[in-house]
């Protein structure tokens, strides 16, 4: 994509604006619609623009493979850890009440938590598929 | 902590699949995987010792009370079912570790035993909950799962059949979906407890009819009913060996758990029995998937093949189970569920030891294996008399069941049909253990598999006979869990 100038200056102009929009989306997911899936795919697509406009190899000095395997991998561990720690404080698993003194409160950070969870393993799940796709029409 | 089992069961494959996925090499995850697999086994024993002592066991997630939550619901059958996922797991996990270092190799190993776990955690979760929709979520959990094991395999075409069964396998989970649906769209519950309450109501519904319609044609795709079968015997055949000993026992059966419970608990007997001829469809398919699969796993050259089809043989004797509408059809059933569990992955184990050492599971491979292997070909041969059904061993027990509840009906022909599937089956386990007996072996210096297979291997061939002889608590639960099915709705 060297000869297209427009679409890498206009693309590497909106890059910043969709991941904001994704972490917007991600942290107002608590009190409007969005939520971590929806944000991890908007996150995830400032990389799939960015691969497009300026190659797998350029993406992959920014994140590698493996440091993705290790996001999307920790991503669930944080879901399944709010489970397991409302378990250890004396409610149901995922019961985000015994989170903080005040259930309202807990309610707070269990969703918070959570949908971080969500949002770190989509995002790097998708940024992961593009990769893996991308990489068998290299040239090796 | 014990409040905590039906979740604990789930959670902790969940939890080590992720930690397994970033492990390197094959030995750590495969720790992993079997010390999780086995503190899933004692939960789940655990929570079929609390059923029985206390009933019905209700799980709230997040404290959310059903039906504004989804709640876990154990009772008899899916405690059985609980303890037979488990359970082999925790006997295919170990046996795995060799296998999977000559099928597999080291460096895929990580993600191998990351999706052996998903796919314990899928199973587990379809059969704990008491959610509708959550059933769909974990099925897809479950069966995304079997499509990466699948295509694991060291033949290329395990690509080709792993990609037909997610075809045919996303179909039949649309199918669920679409059933669900139309559930939802009369009722507005998800949670089968509800369900379970509304329904009888609203049995005249067009909606309500179609949406029993899909669920069972989906359902049934999932646990291969002829004619819905023909992804089984290449996904079967081509899977690594450890896949198929853990899926050929426990994923088709936990379909056919999904089955009993829509059509026993969520729609009733009323609805789904006089309502609805359910017995007119499942019957009659039953029986002629019985006799053909059985006849064209006669002619199979493969005998893990041979065994794939065998599968859609014993799938059609539960199946014909459930189709009498019975309290002891509905016993039979689910005693064949656990115990063709049992002999299925006692067989497949074994043939993955004699792929191990011979490098195949064609005919030609068993030639002489009595010389060369006697340990595995004797498994083979216990775990072959009890696919058969033969006195002492978990087979006999539930085709002397599946007989008592056709004689009950007076359905002599059907008394008829079971005896010439165990003739059949008597023929084509023959061919091998023939094989085995009286051919040369092709190359004589072969010798026994190692311990790491044998040992599992051989548990569970005991287990065959143990429980074929000590019938107390297999029966007596499957006889529970069909009276609490059989009573309709939901024991509150």
């Amino acid at each position: 994509m060297n000869d297209h100038l427009i679409l890498r200056v206009v693309g590497k102009f909106l890059i910043p604006y969709v991941m904001l929009f994704g972490l917007y989306v991600q942290f107002h997911g608590d009190f409007g619609p969005g939520g971590g899936f929806q944000a991890g795919v908007i996150f995830a697509s400032g990389f799939v623009i960015y691969t497009l406009l300026f190659g797998l190899r350029s993406t992959q000095q920014i994140v590698s493979e493996g440091f993705l395997r290790v996001i999307s991998a920790s991503g669930v561990l944080i879901y399944a850890g709010v489970g397991v720690a409302s378990m250890l404080m004396g409610g149901e698993f995922l019961n985000y009440n015994v989170l903080a003194a005040n259930p309202i409160a807990g309610q707070h950070i269990g969703i918070m938590v959570i949908e971080f969870g969500v949002g770190l393993t989509v995002a790097s799940t998708m940024t992961l598929l593009l990769m893996m796709f991308a990489e068998r029409g290299l040239p090796s | 902590m014990l409040t905590h089992l039906p979740v604990l069961v789930v959670l902790a494959p969940l939890l080590a699949a992720p930690v397994a996925a970033l492990m390197r090499g094959a030995f750590a995850p495969w720790v992993v995987a079997t010390l999780v697999s086995w503190f899933s086994f004692v939960c789940s024993l655990l929570l079929l010792a609390q059923v029985s002592d206390q009933g019905v066991i209700v799980y709230s997630m997040g404290g959310w009370e059903a039906p504004w939550g989804i709640e876990y619901r154990i009772d008899f059958a899916n405690a059985l079912l609980l303890v037979l996922i488990t359970g082999l797991a925790s006997i295919v996990m170990p046996y795995a570790r060799l296998s999977v270092r000559h099928e597999i190799g080291d460096e895929r190993s990580p993600m191998f035993y990351a999706a052996m776990l998903l796919l314990v955690l899928g199973l587990c979760g379809m059969t704990a909950t008491g959610d509708a929709f959550n059933i769909f979520v974990f099925l897809e959990i479950s069966s995304l799962a079997t499509y990466t094991l699948l295509a694991m395999g060291k033949d290329r075409r395990a690509l080709t059949s792993s990609f037909s069964y997610l075809v045919m396998g996303t179909i039949g989970g649309t199918f669920y979906l679409i059933g669900v649906g139309f559930l939802y769209v009369m009722t507005g519950t998800l949670n089968i407890a509800d369900l379970a309450e509304r329904l009888p109501a609203l049995s005249d519904s067009a909606t309500v009819r179609t949406g029993f319609a899909f669920i069972v044609t989906g359902i049934c795709l999932k646990l291969a009913l002829f004619p819905l079968h023909l992804w089984l015997p290449n996904a079967y055949t081509f899977a690594p060996s450890a896949v198929t000993a853990l899926l050929g026992a426990t994923a088709t059966k936990v379909a056919v758990y999904i089955l009993v419970r829509m059509v026993f608990t969520v729609f009733g007997v009323e609805f789904s029995f006089v309502t609805i001829p359910l017995s007119d469809v499942l019957v009659p398919l039953a029986i002629v998937g019985l006799l053909s699969a059985s006849s064209v796993s006669i002619m199979q050259p493969n005998v893990k093949r041979m065994l794939a089809y065998s599968s859609v043989a014993q799938i059609s004797y539960i199946i014909l189970g459930i189709g009498m509408g019975t309290a002891m059809g509905l016993t039979a059933a689910l005693l064949h569920v656990f115990n063709h569990g049992v002999m299925k992955a006692a067989l497949f184990m074994a043939l993955g030891a004699v792929s191990y050492r011979m490098g195949g599971t064609d005919l030609k491979h068993m030639n002489g294996l009595a010389r060369t292997m006697p340990l595995t070909f004797w498994a083979f041969v216990i775990g072959g008399l009890s696919l058969i059904g033969v006195p002492l061993t978990v087979g006999f027990v539930s085709k002397w069941h599946l007989i008592l509840a056709a004689m009950e009906l007076g359905w002599w022909p059907v008394v008829v049909v079971i005896l010439v599937g165990s003739i059949l089956a008597v023929i084509y386990i023959g061919r091998v253990v023939e094989a085995g007996f009286f051919k040369e072996p092709e190359d004589s210096t072969r010798r026994e598999a190692p311990a790491g297979l044998l040992i599992p291997l051989w548990i569970l061939v005991i287990a065959n006979i143990w429980l074929g002889i000590d019938t107390r608590l297999t029966v007596d639960i499957a006889e529970a869990a069909a009276a609490q099915l059989m009573a309709g709705g939901v024991v509150r």
